[in-house]
């Protein structure tokens, strides 16, 4: 499935790792294709991505070689006791909301209120289109999925599912505020102590 | 013969006159194919509803043309529009407008009895269409209050369904049902549409106009935006390997 996504989550790697190791010692191509298997390919992993994070993950001592190869001369990696604790750390701890892409949204809808010759109905609607478009996919491949089968990967996908449908309510929040806000309306701009604009000092 | 199942032209529709007129629509085009699920999305007052009820020949139109199955619906007599909304369009609404005193079943054959198909006949389809909307046959002879929402709902569908008709038309058909709910009722909607009827479906839910193959945007009464039609399989490869 190579399906672009409005959203490029940028998924905890590190942690996905340590979890499927979880299950027992793999190599790089079983991490990626076990990674893919168990987020329906929403992630696609480049192998490089995969090397990269494993070494850091060894520096850290979250994961070790395992002793002995297969007989092909790959490295199979295995948790160690820091990489299991620090695994149950992050099952155990709820996410906070960090930096998402939508912050990116929120930043150039604020902007775009306070911005002269700015459109900003038109943004929102530009913005609710593509979201639209994207719910229309996710919920397409979501209505193909089999539902015993592509269990964990249902979890993933309904996940978008409502994240794209927060981000149109949303929209149709900010939508129904600037209805509500006369045009003009939107908050002076901080001017500095010496603006010496004629129509700036009657505000 | 239009290639359309509903196809509205330029459609104005206003209330009132002079000072206290109001624009309800102002020059809507909409073409729905077989197979094609469409969902109108708009704020309150963007006259989503009064769409579905030029649509469906509930309300005629100001100016413009309303043509279902190649028939305009303006050159028909009531008689002949009450007859032609009976065979060919199916309406869901969020309030169900189940008869109290009907069986589920009695119900859903009501509108083929009235089509003159005999009682035995429109009973059989009636079960039918129950049983594609997941409605066994032992709640098809109870009444609409004796049902669960979810059930009511999908007696509603089954009505909207039953016989030859190719247009659905869906007013926030999902009303107050719960999420897992709501979703059974578009997945319903959407197995009919690809079995090539075509549906019309207002909704203020993203996540339910999600299931729909375009989605359409309606502000005070004129069509603002439209996500066009899905991409098909071809075209998103080709998308996906043309970089």
């Amino acid at each position: 499935m190579h399906t672009k996504y409005a959203y490029c989550v940028s998924m905890p790697i590190r942690h996905g790792l340590l979890a499927l190791l979880q299950r027992g010692p793999m190599y790089g191509y079983q991490l990626r294709a076990n990674f893919e298997a168990a987020t329906g390919a929403t992630w696609p992993l480049n192998i490089g991505q995969v090397y990269t994070t494993l070494a850091r993950l060894e520096r850290d001592g979250l994961v070790e070689p395992a002793p002995g190869e297969d007989g092909d001369g790959k490295v199979t990696y295995r948790l160690t006791a820091a990489g299991r604790s620090e695994l149950q750390a992050w099952f155990a701890t709820p996410l906070e909301r960090r930096s998402r892409p939508r912050d990116e949204l929120a930043i150039k809808l604020a902007t775009a209120i306070t911005t002269p010759g700015v459109d900003v109905r038109a943004v929102i609607q530009a913005q609710r289109t593509a979201t639209m478009r994207t719910l229309r996919e996710l919920t397409r491949l979501k209505a193909q999925a089999d539902p015993a089968g592509d269990a964990a990967w249902l979890l993933v996908n309904e996940s978008m599912i409502f994240q794209a449908e927060a981000e149109a309510r949303w929209l149709d929040h900010c939508e129904a505020r600037l209805t509500s806000v006369p045009p003009g309306g939107a908050p002076p701009l901080t001017q500095p102590a010496t603006a010496n604009d004629p129509t700036e000092v009657a505000r | 013969m239009s290639q359309y199942v509903l196809e509205l032209r330029d459609v104005t529709r206003v209330h009132g006159s002079g000072d206290a007129a109001v624009h309800a629509l102002r020059g809507v085009s909409l073409t729905l194919a077989a197979g094609e699920l469409v969902a109108v999305m708009g704020p309150s007052g963007s006259g989503k509803s009064t769409l579905l009820n030029v649509a469906g020949g509930l309300d005629a139109p100001s100016a413009g043309v309303v043509v279902v199955e190649g028939t305009d619906l303006q050159q028909l007599s009531a008689t002949a529009l009450a007859a032609l909304r009976r065979r060919s369009i199916g309406y869901v609404f969020q309030d169900y407008n189940l008869i109290p005193a009907l069986t589920a079943a009695e119900n859903v054959a009501l509108p083929r009895e009235l089509d003159g198909i005999g009682a035995r006949a429109s009973r059989r389809e009636a079960l039918a269409a129950l049983d594609e909307v997941g409605v066994g046959a032992a709640a098809a002879d109870r009444f609409p209050d004796e049902l669960a929402g979810g059930q009511r709902q999908r007696v509603a569908i089954a009505r909207a369904l039953v016989g030859p008709r190719r247009l659905v038309l869906a007013d926030e058909p999902t009303g107050a049902l719960d999420s897992e709910s709501g979703e059974s009722v578009l997945r319903l909607l959407r197995a009919r549409c690809d079995a090539g009827a075509a549906g019309l479906l207002v909704t203020h839910e993203a996540r339910l106009a999600g299931w729909a193959d375009r989605v359409v945007f309606l502000r005070d009464g004129a069509v603002v935006d439209d996500t066009g039609p899905r991409l098909d399989a071809q075209a998103l490869l080709a998308q996906g390997t043309g970089s």
